[in-house]
């Protein structure tokens, strides 16, 4: 185990904010957290959804802003060049709107009910991550 | 007002993100990296944090949304199908390529991190090209 980049108790608080953000966007606008439906979902007409999802994204950017001003040691880089980048958020991006959902409205919100699809979805996006960085690491060659 | 709880929330999670590690690929790739000997499992605390928070909201939340008079949507139960299963292994694998998930690629954007814009072109494109394919297998 990596001792020396375990982070219980950030990664827990982290965590609760996360899911605390979730919960009001629910109560609040009874509306699911998941960032793939919030993003995607832009490109559909639908009268009266675009302005809150709009500032929700307003809200992920400005946060981006204001953790890295706070602390700087929250980012560091995506791995890859170009090509990785390129290919790896067509990926992302198709794939998340293909299964209708990502780590937010799958991973956390859908498996918080227990719907069996989210846990399907989370156990297989895990499992494909975790397949790709065995490869990429492990197996040899750079993507 | 509902634009208001949007930002809120976004900011929120965006903090939430920064704090739990999920904005660093390096962290990620070292949660995703089970076979490599320095398996970092942080990662799955920010999962369990943010599980248990939002089921035991869930259970106090209101009859009806605060700023959202047409109450909750209903929840589809849809199956486990072929879109599922594909979508969430394409996704997973760009995860582990890059170690960026929609979330924190768009919490390192607003950071102004070199390749988070690159990444969140390429997620919009591959979001535009998803849109395209269905409305041409819909005609």
């Amino acid at each position: 185990m990596d001792h020396a980049h375990f982070t219980p108790i950030a990664s827990l608080v982290g965590g609760l904010l996360i899911g605390l953000a979730s919960a009001l966007l629910w109560i609040g606008n009874g509306r699911v957290a998941g960032i793939t439906g919030i993003v995607g979902e832009l490109f559909r007409r639908a009268p009266g959804e675009s302005r809150w999802r709009l500032a929700f994204i307003a809200g992920l950017l400005g946060g981006g802003a204001l953790v890295h001003a706070l602390h700087p040691a929250a980012f560091d880089l995506p791995h890859g060049g170009t090509g990785t980048l390129i290919v790896g958020g067509l990926l992302v991006g198709y794939g998340t709107r293909l299964a209708n959902g990502c780590t937010s409205g799958h991973g956390l919100c859908g498996v918080s009910r227990l719907s069996p699809r989210s846990l399907a979805a989370t156990c297989i996006f895990m499992g494909a991550g975790m397949l790709t960085v065995f490869i990429v690491r492990h197996v040899g060659g750079t993507p | 007002m509902r634009p208001a709880v949007g930002f809120v929330c976004g900011l929120l999670f965006a903090v939430g993100l920064g704090l739990s590690g999920m904005s660093q690929p390096s962290k990620v790739l070292g949660f995703l990296d089970v076979a490599g000997g320095a398996w970092d499992p942080s990662l799955a605390f920010v999962m369990v944090g943010g599980i248990a928070v939002v089921a035991l909201l869930r259970r106090f939340a209101p009859a009806r949304p605060l700023c959202e008079p047409a109450g909750y949507p209903p929840l589809r139960r849809r199956g486990i199908d072929r879109d599922l299963v594909v979508g969430s292994t394409l996704f997973g694998a760009g995860w582990g390529l890059v170690g960026y998930c929609p979330g924190p690629a768009l919490v390192s954007l607003g950071a102004a991190v070199p390749g988070a814009l690159l990444f969140c072109a390429a997620l919009l494109m591959g979001m535009a090209i998803f849109e395209t394919s269905r409305r041409n297998s819909s005609r």
